[in-house]
């Protein structure tokens, strides 16, 4: 699948695209097909997302979303020698999926 | 240490009302990112992994108290608690949000300090030894040296614009502790028939392409010391490579010439400048020395009680020669067993400032090592001063040991890297801490780079680690026999790349090989220099 992702403008947080927002869960993120370009440039438009762009990902049996790269899946996660300031702080299995 | 006057601040203070239009004008949706970034970037602003990320600039690495408190105040009030001091001797803050910058800018701004020239391709911070000013065998205090070099390269109208980024160093030793043969201008003050003068060095770096700064002039008058920067400038800005970012560092332009040509060409310039008055007054010089005096060090008791031996072991590790006898300069280390290399919470950044008031005469420096250092504490003071960093776990009595590991970034925040620094330096040091090889393998420069911009210095590593990508999988290539020291070269790669798990049992080994092979008191790069990398090679991979 083909999903969105960049930062929020104010914040600079790591933001997904699911179809109808911006959200920090990669999880919520949507397969944009061949849409990719012109949510973009809209969504860019309106300030509502900083430098976007499009990444390969799967989404897995259990319903997870996880990202080709493992640039992204840290992206998503958080630094993993902070688990404390990642999206999951108290999931010790959250390190094995950025890797 | 120096003090803004009033230009300084001015310059200072508007630059922050520059940006805080900038930063509302972006927010207004008034200016496009393509047209917001260069700005930014200007005044230390990046977008790195998980947020917007500011790099503020320390000069020379040199801090008083009141500077420290506020870092350590921006920490906990505008990022997550904590910032990461750099190879280049400033600090960065990982999760600032962009409608908090310019307030950021204007709160370092009271302390004069700021994050101009922390980017772009522009003079970067002046970087310089750590022990400055209180080094035993220095030839003179080298950092008034580097603050008129910052003067003349800030908002330098003709070298803003660069082809590419561009960094100097000053030092006055003969022992190197400030990489300056890995800078694009390395600067040696010595002393010759008792006048004081310039070596320059231009043309080293890291990065994809690492070169080893040669020689251009044995000996620059100090009075003609910034027309000769100049000089050495104009020739890169003229002929440097703007067509490819890869190739336009000035060691390519410096190899390409061929040093000899590329000397001739400075010369021919600064025969050019030398009338042109580009130097500044003497006066100017002087105005900035009389900042940089002594400060009034006594005689106190020369011994200590060493029968704690965690002290004794710090004391030994971590405290330099002082050009006075009865003070040391105290290294502070930022790699506690495990730890995150460079990184400093709020809370420690205030103590080590209520440690510099107490101990050293206000004064702090940051070293490319990613540790700090209270250069003047009287020795008689030092049993005080470990058992406050002890209690806060900055007693780590590692300097220059393999637990004392340079590591960028990585992966874990930087938008460039390939792989994860931190996580390979937490568990090296962790590994050798357990085993208690630390202390035998003795100085042992172990640096960590996650990409080929070598921000860990990788090349300049006894040991040197590079992370890869390898089909999307974590990689890493180990070199041996670099060294940013006086002995200065380049680290060689060994061979294949490992994993995680392999790049750190093959630590093991060349460690090893090095404890089996060593004749007394031969350091690891002394015996991989004497023996080759063949048995190196066999070790790890026969």
């Amino acid at each position: 699948m083909k999903i969105l992702t960049g930062n929020d403008l104010r914040t600079g947080a790591v933001v997904w695209w699911t179809g109808e927002f911006w959200s920090s869960r990669v999880d919520e993120a949507v397969d944009v097909g061949d849409r990719a370009e012109e949510i973009m440039a809209a969504e860019e438009a309106a300030r509502r997302v900083n430098v976007p762009y499009a990444i390969e990902a799967t989404r897995e049996a259990d319903g997870h979303v996880r990202p080709a790269h493992i640039k992204d899946r840290v992206r998503a996660l958080g630094p993993t020698v902070r688990p404390d300031l990642t999206l999951k702080p108290q999931d010790p299995e959250a390190l094995d999926w950025v890797i | 240490m120096y003090a803004y006057d009033r230009y300084d601040q001015a310059m200072v203070d508007a630059r922050v009302a520059e940006f805080r239009d900038q930063a509302r004008r972006r927010l207004e949706g008034k200016l496009t990112e393509d047209q917001f970034k260069p700005l930014r970037l200007m005044n230390g602003l990046y977008l790195q992994l998980h947020a917007y990320m500011l790099r503020v600039a320390i000069p020379y690495g040199t801090l008083n108290s009141r500077q420290m408190t506020m870092l350590g105040d921006i920490a906990d009030r505008y990022d997550r608690g904590y910032g990461h001091f750099t190879t280049r001797q400033n600090i960065q803050y990982n999760w600032i949000k962009l409608e908090d910058a310019a307030d950021i800018l204007a709160d370092l701004a009271t302390v004069e300090m700021h994050a101009i020239q922390t980017s772009g391709n522009c003079i970067r911070n002046i970087s310089s030894d750590h022990f400055a000013g209180a080094a035993h065998d220095e030839v003179t205090d080298p950092r008034p040296y580097a603050e008129l070099l910052r003067q003349w390269s800030s908002f330098h109208p003709e070298f803003s614009y660069l082809p590419r980024k561009f960094k100097i160093c000053v030092i006055a030793s003969e022992r190197d502790r400030a990489a300056m043969r890995l800078h694009d201008i390395g600067i040696r003050i010595v002393e010759r028939d008792g006048e004081p003068g310039a070596q320059f060095f231009v043309g080293g770096g890291m990065g994809r392409t690492p070169m080893i700064a040669p020689m251009v002039r044995d000996f620059v008058p100090l009075d003609h010391l910034v027309t000769y920067a100049e000089a050495c400038l104009r020739v890169y800005n003229r002929y440097g490579r703007r067509d490819n970012k890869y190739k336009a560092r000035i060691k390519i332009l410096v190899h390409e010439l061929g040093a000899e040509e590329y000397t001739r060409q400075v010369e021919e310039e600064f025969a050019h400048l030398i009338d042109q008055g580009v130097e500044p007054p003497f006066a100017e010089l002087e105005r900035i020395r009389a900042y940089f005096g002594d400060p009034p060090f006594d005689d106190g008791p020369k011994t200590i009680d060493r029968s704690d031996p965690d002290f004794a072991v710090w004391v030994d590790r971590n405290t330099h020669r002082h050009k006075h006898d009865a003070y040391v300069s105290a290294v502070i280390s930022l790699k506690p067993v495990g730890g995150i290399p460079g990184d400093a919470t709020g809370e420690q950044m205030r103590l080590m400032a209520r440690l510099a008031r107490e101990f050293s005469f206000d004064e702090i420096r940051v070293m490319h090592t990613q540790n700090v250092v209270l250069p003047h504490v009287r020795i008689c003071d030092l049993p005080k001063l470990w058992a406050q960093l002890h209690e806060a776990g900055l007693g780590a009595p590692n300097m220059d040991t393999i637990e004392d590991i340079i590591a960028c970034p990585g992966l874990d925040y930087c938008s460039l890297a390939n792989a994860r620094s931190i996580p390979l330096a937490q568990r090296i040091s962790e590994r050798f801490d357990k085993s208690g090889k630390t202390e035998r393998l003795g100085e042992l420069k172990l640096k960590i780079s996650g990409c080929i911009n070598a921000c860990g210095h990788h090349h300049a590593g006894h040991i040197g680690i590079l992370g890869v990508d390898r089909k999307g999988k974590e990689n890493y290539q180990l070199s041996l026999g670099g060294s940013e020291a006086e002995d200065v070269s380049l680290a060689k790669i060994t061979g294949p790349g490992f994993d995680e798990d392999g790049v750190i049992e093959a630590v093991e080994k060349v460690t090893d090989l090095y404890l089996a092979q060593r004749t007394e008191n031969e350091r690891f790069i002394d015996t991989y220099r004497r023996l080759g990398m063949e048995p190196f090679k066999e070790a790890l991979y026969g």
